[in-house]
């Protein structure tokens, strides 16, 4: 494949725990990172993902399995002949070097002469916007800021891969998004492809071209953001990335009916057997009189108020939890149902995802 | 307020500060000051002082001394290097026992790095003395090394083992291994493994990375490990007392001597004097040193 930079070929790896057990944290994965895209790996802590993201720098060694990158087999080869540099989760900026002696450190064991190293030391630093704070020491420097350097550090080379083992997770909010929106920018203009490790759905849907959700060791799906949102291929997914309602039962010509005798409405007729229902929470409405939209009549026990949405969760008449987002715009409407403590929460069949239960 | 709040910190600080100080001035500062007045003075006739200027203590060993008086004699300086170039084999010796060392130590487990910990510090529990004439038997003309060495037919006659430089540089390497090992294993301990990783995935291959990465960033512990190493070093007199015997002399056997047998307090007022400053002035670079590394630290400069 001719646009495929990283290529995993059936990777496993197993650990063993201090108690004597085995720990598969990846269990033959497959993977083709294509070039120059963002791809980000997301799961829950212990499902494999820094492990990965460790294969591929060349801190841990396969149990089975091969790494190609650029069509080149990496998997014998030792960290330092690899053309992948890594963002490590805390930095890990070298405290006895000043930010210009970080940054410029892989062209310095490279071996190239001080002029240029020092020309493209301030180009790296411009392009994370720290431009002169060459001879900075990094305990000077705020987190964000350290960040950057980092990055700066890692691209400096012009590596084929960059791997970014959950970068932003010591940030505060605000400047996490920013950074978000940086990275993306960053790898367009860089045209390398980015690993990126995360256990935040949010930051995987902001910034990736494509996500791939681990867990158990395998790539549960591997879809771009939007696919994996509207269409996840299984519970897992569906409960991981978002807030979600999920129905399971029986489908039977354009409906889904529940153990409990709850009957969902989806867009598909031909779908038949056991399945289930993914509704988003903000697919639900509040049905005015007269629309005859299909809906759920709920019990309502909380009504939080977040901004720019109110969080509905309630109840069926068979108990089971249901949670709707209703846009602040429609305050009228939450009003009402906040009075009666009963709300119908209407939806689109067509906007209702069927997942087909696998065949145990 | 707040200046009260000030007064009180400061009368804290001299409570507990107070009784360390007082102990210092009386015990230390007291009998520092009476021998540099000492080796200032002539010595008796019979043992003692007499209370006249007598630069000559000094003319003996830096070569100075008026022949009326004193006559200099450059086996002093002698002692002196050698007992410099002993203590510096001390530290590079013990630096090269106990930094891998401390690099397998802390990768172990808790409880295996503790009992290794624990190793470490059982000679304490021993008599230095008893442990150096364990050398002895050890290191003697019909000792353990040469009867193995007999029996085996390697050697014909005993080697002189014994009463060496030698066999003083073992025996000081075994007596300051533990010296070495703690300071040096405290930074060891506290590497950033992360930072080791970092310099391996840009590029630098294991033994830049020691350089570049982990010498520099255990050299606090390096440093402060060879200082104290050196100064015990450098003035000990027990272990070329029982290990050099009466050949090789160190800087400690002269003072000791000058001080019981010979009887001239002065003279040896004025060796631990020379001592004294060349430790002095040790500590000092160190202190530049790693002060200039703390400002480091809290500015970043």
């Amino acid at each position: 494949m001719r646009d495929s930079i990283v290529r995993l070929e059936k990777a496993a790896k197993a650990f063993a725990t201090p108690e004597g057990q085995t720990v598969t944290a990846l269990d033959a994965i497959d993977l083709d990172v294509r070039r120059n895209e963002f791809l980000t790996l997301l799961g829950p802590s212990g499902c494999g993902k820094t492990t990965l993201l460790q294969a591929l720098g060349g801190f841990v060694e396969l149990d089975s399995g091969r790494i190609l990158i650029d069509g080149e087999d990496m998997t014998e080869r030792p960290p330092y002949r690899r053309p992948v540099n890594t963002v490590f989760q805390n930095y890990a900026l070298f405290p006895h070097m000043t930010v210009g002696e970080n940054t410029g450190y892989a062209l310095e064991v490279a071996g190239v002469a001080k002029p240029e190293r020092m020309k493209r030391v301030a180009e790296a630093l411009r392009m994370v916007g720290l431009e002169g704070l060459e001879s900075r020491k990094p305990r000077q420097l705020s987190g964000g800021q350290q960040q950057r350097v980092a990055l700066a550090r890692a691209i400096i080379a012009r590596p084929k891969l960059l791997l970014l083992d959950e970068p932003l997770s010591a940030l505060d909010k605000n400047l996490r998004q920013a950074m978000q929106i940086e990275l993306k920018t960053l790898q367009n203009e860089l045209g390398i492809s980015f690993i990126f490790v995360t256990h935040d759905q949010q930051e995987a849907l902001t910034m990736s071209d494509r996500v791939a959700v681990l867990s158990g060791g395998r790539i549960q799906q591997l879809d771009t953001p939007r696919a994996i949102y509207d269409q996840p291929r299984n519970g897992f997914v569906a409960t991981f990335v978002g807030a979600s309602n999920l129905f399971e039962g029986k489908a039977d010509g354009g409906r889904l009916v529940t153990e409990d005798g709850i009957a969902i409405a989806h867009g598909r007729p031909g779908a038949t057997g056991a399945a289930t229902a993914l509704i988003r929470p903000e697919q639900f409405f509040l049905a005015e009189a007269g629309n005859d939209a299909p809906g759920l009549d709920v019990d309502l026990e909380q009504i939080v108020f977040v901004g720019s949405t109110f969080e509905l969760f309630g109840r069926t008449a068979t108990g089971r939890r249901v949670i709707a987002e209703i846009p602040a715009a429609r305050r009228g409407l939450v009003g009402e149902v906040e009075r009666t403590r009963h709300a119908r929460l209407a939806y689109d069949p067509a906007a209702v995802h069927l997942i087909a239960t696998e065949a145990a | 307020m707040s200046s009260s709040i000030a007064l009180r910190r400061r009368a804290q600080l001299a409570v507990l500060l107070g009784p360390v100080s007082l102990f210092l001035a009386v015990f230390f500062l007291g009998p520092l000051s009476i021998m540099i007045v000492t080796s200032f003075l002539a010595p008796g006739l019979y043992g003692g002082v007499e209370w006249s200027w007598y630069p000559h203590n000094y003319g003996r060993i830096l070569g100075f001394a008026d022949p009326m008086f004193e006559d200099f004699d450059p086996v002093y300086i002698a002692i002196f290097l050698r007992s410099l170039r002993i203590a510096a084999l001390t530290v590079v010796a013990t630096l090269l026992v106990c930094y891998p060392a401390a690099f397998c130590i802390s990768r172990l487990s808790e409880r295996w790095k503790n009992f290794c910990l624990f190793l470490i510090t059982l000679p304490f529990f021993a008599s230095l003395i008893v442990r150096l004439f364990v050398w002895v038997l050890i290191l003697r003309q019909t000792g353990l090394v040469n009867g193995v060495l007999m029996k085996t037919g390697l050697v014909a006659r005993p080697l002189d083992l014994i009463y060496t430089e030698g066999a003083i540089v073992l025996g000081m390497v075994y007596v300051f291994i533990p010296f070495m090992f703690m300071p040096v294993y405290a930074s060891v301990e506290k590497l950033d493994w992360t930072l080791v990783r970092a310099s391996l995935d840009l590029g630098a291959g294991p033994i830049r990375t020691f350089w570049r990465i982990i010498l520099p960033l255990t050299a606090p512990g390096i440093a402060g490990g060879a200082v104290i190493v050196f100064i015990p070093a450098l003035g000990n007199f027990i272990v070329p007392t029982i290990l050099g015997g009466a050949k090789v002399m160190m800087l400690g056997n002269l003072i000791e001597q000058q001080f019981l047998s010979a009887r001239n307090w002065p003279f040896g007022s004025a060796l631990a004097m020379m001592v004294m400053s060349v430790m002095l002035v040790l500590l000092f670079v160190y202190v530049i040193v790693s002060s200039r590394r703390g400002l480091d630290a809290a500015t970043g400069r």
